[in-house]
């Protein structure tokens, strides 16, 4: 008989595609007993009573079908008026905001409806883990750009500037940030804005922490001069509202960008979950103590965590946003990785090494404050021993 | 009086947890340790902050299970003092934990915590009812405390999420 060598069922992008760096952190940490884990990128409220409620209403009342594609018009509507009455961004409930499952899927729709084979979208890093290679499943070249500690992780129009290409289509920007919790500022914004112009460039706004703004208003890269007309802005009730599980999110464009990532939605999803859409109508309409009640608790704890970081000798920039703080472990003379490791196995703290967000993250560890205080002063406790005797 | 926004901040927050440690309440504020003693100085001296009070499942002690009623209290109010005089005569008791005026079918309503149901029936039938003013009492044992003053009594707070998430 003919001996064959067995073909790979594999598409040759996935096969190149690395698996999320996380994935043998998560492994040894879930193995542990006792960890005080500051590795969850996610709140640690349950969501709201009130929107659980609606949810179940919406059951008992027997809405189980699908919904429009782009989501029911009631909850189009109500995106609307948030953004309106939030960010002062006008979109048209009908023709430019698309309701998604998670924040994830409109990142992915945004790119897969404008990216072409071989064009570069830059990104800048450290980064949530999912953009580059979401860049490179809708066939584009990831291009990133490293911003610094010493800046605050704020990144340099000339930075962007000097990645720019002939092939550039697209700038993914992420305020507050995940990992480093920065926030662009309205100046920062608009110096970005100026290149953006210039080089006719689309920017993918990924705003699904913009409820999570410690020290002053908002700011939406869509309500920046001129910018409405190339922005997707990307949001959703992941983080804000404490929904992660109910995967639900929404992303608002110029009608003719929407239109696109619509026709793939309508394709790969048909619609986002009915019960989640329901709930989500009622989180909008009246979610906003809620939500204004975890974003104070985040903030204190902020506060304590980053000051206590730096009194034990992790240098750490103050986070505007998000619930993450992002503090350099240069001092130590280990690797992101190596530091996640051995604080882990010895004194069972769990981080995420800054590595995995890429280029610039080496040197640094992300912890998520999205913990209780107790948690909170017990890590810090650990984290001094540890450091102690290093 | 008017607050400043840490001193509300921090009134927020003992609220939660009266035995978090000073250093920990200055981080989170963002003051120094001293800067925040003077507040709280300044809260307790003016009454702002009644007292710390800690929140107890007795039902978890054995022989200290006790018994709580709630009372509707019909009475007269009187000329000059109306709810007032009574509603003093009744908080007086050490038995008494709460004296509210209230809207509606009754005047007052009292809560009494006791260690049996029979020594809240007997306040209740002597002390209670044979004050002048009182023309009528209706008592409800509380059968179970699900929860009480925003806390809810044995509720699992584990954390749900996994370890990591990127
Ligand atoms: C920057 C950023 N964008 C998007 C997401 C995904 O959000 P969703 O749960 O809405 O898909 C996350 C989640 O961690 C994130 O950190």
């Amino acid at each position: 008989m003919m001996q064959q060598t067995k073909k790979s069922y594999l598409s040759e992008t996935v096969a190149r595609l690395k698996p999320s760096g996380i994935r043998r952190f998560f492994d040894l940490a879930s193995s542990m007993e006792g960890v005080v884990s500051l590795g969850v990128g996610e709140p640690d409220f349950v969501t709201s009573w009130s929107i659980r409620e609606a949810c179940i209403l919406s059951l008992e009342q027997g809405y189980t079908s699908y919904t429009a594609n782009a989501g029911l018009l009631e909850l189009r509507q109500e995106i609307a008026a948030y953004l309106a009455r939030k960010f002062h961004v006008e979109y048209d409930p009908e023709a430019e905001i698309l309701v998604t499952v998670g924040a994830s899927q409109a990142i992915d729709l945004a790119l897969r409806a404008t990216v072409n084979p071989g064009d570069e979208v830059i990104v800048v890093e450290p980064s949530f883990v999912a953009y580059g290679p979401l860049v490179t499943l809708a066939g584009g070249v990831p291009v990133p750009v490293e911003t610094n500690g010493d800046d605050h992780f704020k990144i340099r129009p000339d930075q962007i500037e000097r990645a720019i290409t002939d092939r550039t289509k697209a700038l993914i920007i992420c305020s507050p940030n995940n990992p480093t919790g920065t926030v662009l500022h309205k100046e920062e914004l608009e110096a970005i804005a100026r290149i953006v112009k210039k080089h006719d460039l689309l920017v993918i706004s990924d705003e699904i922490y913009a409820e999570l703004t410690y020290d002053g208003p908002y700011i939406s890269f869509a309500a920046v001069d001129e910018m409405r007309e190339r922005t997707i802005l990307i949001s959703g009730f992941s983080k804000g509202f404490a929904m992660t599980g109910w995967r639900l999110g929404f992303t608002a464009a110029p009608a003719e960008i929407l239109r696109a990532m619509l026709k793939i939605h309508q394709y790969a999803i048909m619609c986002a979950p009915t019960m989640a859409q329901y709930a989500a109508i009622e989180a909008l309409r009246n979610g906003e103590q809620d939500v204004e009640y975890m974003k104070k608790s985040y903030r204190r704890r902020r506060n304590y965590f980053v000051q206590s970081l730096n009194e034990i000798g992790l240098s750490c920039h103050m986070p505007g946003g998000a619930f993450y703080a992002f503090p350099s472990i240069r001092e130590t003379g280990l690797t992101s990785e190596q530091f996640a490791e051995k604080l882990l196995l010895e004194e069972k703290v769990a981080v995420v090494p800054g590595n995995v967000f890429g280029a610039g993250g080496e040197g640094y560890i992300r912890c998520s404050y999205a913990s209780s205080m107790e948690q909170l002063q017990e890590a810090i406790k650990r984290m001094k021993r540890f450091l102690a005797r290093l | 009086m008017k607050l400043t926004e840490k001193e509300v901040e921090i009134i927020e927050i003992l609220e939660k947890d009266a035995r978090i440690p000073i250093e920990t309440l200055a981080k989170m504020v963002s003051l120094s340790v001293g800067e925040t003693e003077a507040i709280l100085k300044k809260l307790e001296e003016t009454k702002v902050i009644v007292q710390y009070t800690t929140l107890v499942d007795w039902r978890k002690v054995d022989g200290h299970e006790g018994v709580t009623a709630m009372i509707d209290v019909k009475v007269t109010p009187k000329r000059g003092v109306g709810f007032d005089e009574v509603a003093e005569r009744i908080y007086r008791f050490p038995e008494v934990k709460s004296v509210y005026l209230m809207s509606g079918a009754y005047d007052l309503s009292v809560v009494i915590e006791g260690r049996s149901m029979s020594e809240v029936a007997k306040f209740v039938s002597e002390k209670l009812s044979t004050l002048d003013s009182v023309i009528s009492t209706t008592t409800h044992f509380i059968l179970k405390k699900y929860k009480h003053d925003g806390t809810v009594f044995d509720q699992g707070d584990q954390d749900h999420r996994i370890v990591m998430v990127p």
